[in-house]
């Protein structure tokens, strides 16, 4: 073993101290030695020395944890990335925070993010971007961006994130890392700092997909806070498959064929050929409206932003502008103040679709689509095990190079938004490297599936045998 | 001149008592410090979510059936966006077209839906508070934001102002019967807002109607519809037109302001609510409101009218307070089964309810059994009436038993014997101008000599019994 | 439905809906990139929705209760503590009437 804890998995950790041979409050002060070489503008708060939790006895065996800051912590900066809600400490904390607390894994650092979870490359975050660590004039994708780097960085162990159109899978794959975006509904949901209700579902980011097992078995549970949570219907345990045998992969070519980079169809075909190796079969499997799911996403996603964000006024909390013109003229200074661009541009949208006269043509349309897409997996997955495709058509981007174009920017999410409409579960797990920048692979089951596809990312996992060690600092 | 006819809608927003608040768990109390029963939710901080209050959704079920709703079996909140300094999230969670409650009927006046809502905070404007005057700011208190409101609409149904206070009227004692709210338009537990309009007597179409907010007192319902049904009538009758608007009425000066204009109509962009899942109604649901609903007050005045043979008329003003009509179930409860119930009906009707005044029965000491007692002793002839109502006062103010009343203070009839001839004799000596012309056989010369005699026994003799005995001793 | 270019006084009413103040460039700019993002989005107007239900959450369907047992609330000093403006008691806000 390494003298140094933090270079192994938090699994490998959480082991480790629960057989006694290594002590919490040192793992945890490790950790915020490694927390403190951010350089990558990753993380918004890290705790303080001495603050370890004195008694670890849960599952997570004390390994502390990276959350996005849009995860409501109780006394500390919960801003998400926006500087309306700048140095706001909420008075309680996120249910999956504290969940994880309970089961072992401590608050260690906040990480930075796309303001209110908008974006795909961590541009539109009021605090200043996110460099990537495999190369820092490169985007880290987003929203989870922050998370994602802590962990690919080795800033810390395992990170929280949430994934409404594909937040967590894409900055996992633009990373180098594995990201899962669970079963909408299997974890709650409050705390978290709203985007878009009916999608936003937390998630973890992790060196491997046993952490990925480790962390999420203990975030599953109904939420009487949340009227949406449902928990899960199995316990999640930890994946030990290394064959694919039996198992049949579904390749819709509405996801996988046209827009992917070519470097990312490479690695993609190689990965295929490693699950036939490994005893898939793949078959071709259509999914006709998943090229629908984009506009359907960008219609549903800003109308319940629209409405979500109402709340920021500048009156319980958050920053205000008054130009001393009344009650109206508060609200607008503040919030045209207090939102930055990608935020403004989406409450716009969100407005417009839900306004009179345009309910019918925009929301409900975009809804009824919805069903389509859902009625797409259901029969996809009558046919396979799961859905695979690229989880980002293409690799890590320039900073800067989508800013201006808000389109290509929605379009980071097109392998992503389909199944979060769907709110299936997926995961990204590293499946090579393209232009020295690593490649994502993503795995998609029924709803609460979760089980399955760990286990088949593990197998991959096994034989892929992905080097992260280059985006270590 | 034109006959115009008022056609009018209410809509009545109801608070429910619950203990908790509609979507969180803070205390819906009215009157605390400022600021003191909030939570995340209900402040709407960011990352709250709404969990429905399922004592709510059984209020709103029993308030239903009491209405002769149909239920729906799934009801689905959605978000009314607005921007308020009330409304903590920028918008109210209600429900649009999936209502929890369907079409109904109330007296004959058509229920168009009732469904469920969060209330909004409390504004405390600084004139108010009694700040600098001209101050140009207000004080925000979340107490009231988030407790559970039942909206019930009415079809455009009533005619006339005095119409809609009396059905407002029944419908208060309904809920107040059912439980489902402290129905104060006091503490705005119950507040009305009523739409207006008119048309010639005949039309079927509807005219333009406004919207008058807020009233927050029977009588201001009454006056304020009638303020509108004037000022209509004279648009329309001097050719000018309505415009849709929505008013306000302010009781002291009797002026209908506006508040806003069609063209400043809110775009609520109502959606359906994605932090909650629709609200399936279930059997057992239903069930338990069923159980749940008491005797209503129409019901009641039925089974007065078919059971207890008493006349419509007293059997609706009986049946239509709430608090009056448990008193006499339970009078009726105590009463000897020979004593009829119209009459117990008429004590506690005119001779109770008259003594109760504002505060009601339940303030004053009189038990039901003790009224009971007391009729029952009128009825065999103990005492007379007058002797009774004696006895009323005395059972209002201090209680007791009638018959310990009735001895302690002698006010048992006086029945021939001594005492009566006594106050006969007593009384022809007193009025010796009537007794000649008694004598004379001026039978109406009578009355005086009565009185006399009922005033020397306090009332407790039997008036045809002290006729009889003048006549005989006047030899007429 | 026919892809359109959103005009200014559109952004100027969504805007104003939004609480959102614009200035004259982004009036300009917000009306270009709506209607760009608009045009691709409407691709959806291309499928047969005829008979399609929508669907509002794709997992659970029925909505838990919650029982009406009364939970902590926030102290006044909590409640009151991020407020850009108070005076110990409520929320301050400019006067909805100036
Ligand atoms: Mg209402
Ligand atoms: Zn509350």
């Amino acid at each position: 073993m390494s003298n140094d804890p933090t270079a192994l998995t938090a699994a490998s950790s959480a082991a480790l101290v629960k057989s006694g041979e290594l002590d919490a409050s040192d793992l945890f002060e490790a950790w915020l030695g490694r927390a403190e070489l951010d350089t990558f503008g990753a993380l918004s708060w890290i705790a303080q020395a001495g603050e370890s939790p004195e008694q670890v006895d849960g599952p997570l065996g004390g390994v502390p944890l990276a959350v996005k800051d849009l995860f409501c912590t109780e006394g500390v900066p919960s801003q998400s990335g926006s500087k309306i809600l700048e140095g706001y400490k909420p008075p309680y904390t996120a249910s999956v925070v504290e969940a994880l607390a309970k089961s072992g894994a401590p608050l260690l650092c906040k990480t930075h993010q796309d303001e209110f979870a908008m974006g795909s490359s961590n541009e539109n975050c009021a605090f200043g971007p996110v460099l990537n660590p495999w190369d820092k004039s490169r985007v880290p994708g987003g929203s989870s961006g922050g998370s994602a780097v802590a962990v690919a960085a080795g800033l810390a162990p395992w990170a929280l994130g949430t994934d409404t159109g594909g937040s967590i899978r894409q900055p996992a794959a633009l990373c180098g890392i594995v990201g899962l975006k669970p079963t909408y509904g299997s974890v709650s949901r409050y705390g978290m700092i709203a985007f878009a209700s009916s999608l936003d579902q937390a998630g973890p980011l992790t060196q491997d997909v046993t952490d990925a097992a480790l962390l999420f078995s203990q975030m599953i549970a109904r939420d009487p806070r949340d009227a949406t949570s449902v928990g899960h219907q199995e316990s999640i345990h930890l994946p030990d498959r290394r064959d694919l045998t039996g198992v049949r992969l579904g390749v819709p070519e509405e996801l996988s064929g046209d827009g992917i980079e070519p470097g990312v169809r490479a690695t993609f075909e190689e990965t295929l050929e490693r699950a036939r190796e490994l005893g898939a079969e793949v078959v071709p499997c259509p999914l006709p409206h998943a090229p629908h799911a984009l506009s359907a996403y960008y219609l549903i996603a800003p109308a319940e932003c629209s409405s979500n964000l109402a709340r920021f006024d500048g009156v319980r909390y958050g920053q205000r502008v008054d130009p001393g013109d009344g009650l109206d003229a508060m609200y607008s200074a503040t919030r045209a103040a207090g939102f930055g661009p990608e935020v403004r541009r989406r409450i716009m949208l969100g407005t417009y679709a839900l306004s009179s006269g345009y309910y019918d043509a925009y929301y409900g349309r975009a809804q009824r689509v919805r069903t389509l897409i859902q009625r797409d997996f259901d029969e996809a997955f009558a046919n396979c095990d799961a859905i695979v495709t690229p989880t980002s058509s293409s690799v890590a981007f320039p900073l800067g190079s989508r800013t201006a174009d808000p389109l290509s920017m929605y379009l980071s999410d097109f392998c992503t938004v389909p199944m979060s409409l769907a709110g299936i579960p997926a995961i990204s797990i590293p499946n090579g490297m393209s232009e020295g920048l690593p490649t994502g692979f993503q795995i998609a089951g029924p709803a609460f599936a979760e089980n399955s596809i760990l286990g088949i990312a593990h197998a991959l996992e096994s034989s892929i045998q992905f080097d992260r060690s280059g985006a270590r600092v | 001149m034109t006959d115009w006819e008022a056609v009018i809608g209410l809509e009545i927003h109801v608070q429910l008592a619950t203990q908790t608040k509609m979507f969180c768990s803070c205390s819906p109390v009215f009157g605390d410090d400022p600021n003191t029963h909030t939570c995340p939710v209900c402040l709407g901080l960011p990352g709250a979510l709404p969990v429905a209050n399922a004592q709510a959704v059984h209020l709103g079920l029993m308030i239903g059936l009491a209405l002769g709703c149909s239920l729906a079996s799934q009801s689905v909140f959605h978000r009314k966006n607005y921007f308020y300094a009330d409304s903590p999230k920028g918008y109210q969670i209600s429900q649009f077209d999936q209502p929890l409650c369907g079409p109904g009927n109330l007296a004959g006046v058509r229920i168009h839906r009732v469904h469920l809502e969060d209330d909004a905070a409390k504004l405390i404007h600084a004139s108010e508070s009694g700040r600098i005057a001209g101050a140009d700011s207000s004080t925000v208190d979340f107490n009231r934001a988030g407790t559970p409101l039942a909206e019930i609409v009415t079809e455009p149904d009533l005619h006339s102002a005095a119409q809609a206070r009396e059905w407002l009227a029944l419908l208060r004692t309904t809920l107040r019967t059912l439980g489902v709210s402290d129905v104060s338009m006091d503490e705005g537990s119950l507040r009305c807002d009523a739409n207006i309009s008119l048309r010639r007597v005949g039309d079927q179409t509807l005219g333009t109607k406004t919207e008058l907010k807020n009233m927050n007192s029977f009588r201001f319902v009454e006056r304020g519809i009638e303020a509108e049904i004037i000022r209509q009538r004279e648009l329309l009758d001097s050719g000018q037109t309505v415009t849709q608007e929505t008013l306000h009425f302010d009781p002291r000066s009797g002026s209908l302001t506006t508040l806003r204009s069609k063209e400043e109509a809110h775009d609520y962009r109502y959606f359906p609510e994605p932090d909650l899942l629709p609200v399936e109604v279930t059997e057992a649901m239903i069930a338990s409101a069923r159980d749940a609903l008491p005797e209503l007050p129409i019901e009641r005045a039925a089974r007065y009218v078919s059971e207890l043979q008493i006349d419509d008329v007293l059997a609706e003003r009986l049946a239509g307070d709430a608090e009056l009509a448990e008193f006499f179930d339970a009078v009726v409860e105590a009463a000897d089964k020979s004593i009829e119930a119209r009459v117990l009906a008429t004590w506690v009707s005119d001779d109770a309810a008259g003594r109760a005044g504002d505060d009601g029965l339940l303030a004053s000491k009189l038990e039901p059994a003790a009224l009971a007692e007391l009729v029952a002793l009128v009825d065999d002839g103990s005492i007379t009436t007058a002797a009774g109502r004696t006895v009323l006062d005395q059972l209002f103010e201090v209680g007791g038993s009638p018959a310990a009343i009735v001895s302690d203070q002698g006010l048992g009839k006086v029945d021939g014997g001594d005492e009566l001839e006594a106050a006969v004799d007593a009384a022809i000596a007193a009025e010796p101008e009537a007794a000649e012309k008694v004598r004379a056989g001026e039978q109406k010369a009578l009355g005086p000599l009565v009185g006399v005699v009922m005033k020397h026994t306090s009332g407790r003799a039997d008036g045809g019994e002290v006729r009889k005995l003048l006549l005989e001793r006047l030899g007429s | 439905m026919i892809a359109k270019m959103l005009d200014r006084s559109e952004v100027i009413h969504i805007a104003r809906l939004a609480r959102l103040n614009l200035d004259e460039g982004e009036i300009e700019r917000t009306a270009i990139e709506l209607s760009g993002i608009l045009d691709h989005v409407e691709r959806i107007s291309e499928l047969d929705l005829e008979g399609v239900e929508p669907t509002a959450h794709a997992v659970a369907t029925r909505g838990e209760l919650r029982p009406d047992i009364q939970g902590a609330s926030l102290s006044r000093d909590q409640a009151l503590a991020e407020a850009p403006v108070t005076d110990g008691v409520g929320f301050i806000v400019p006067s909805p009437g100036a």
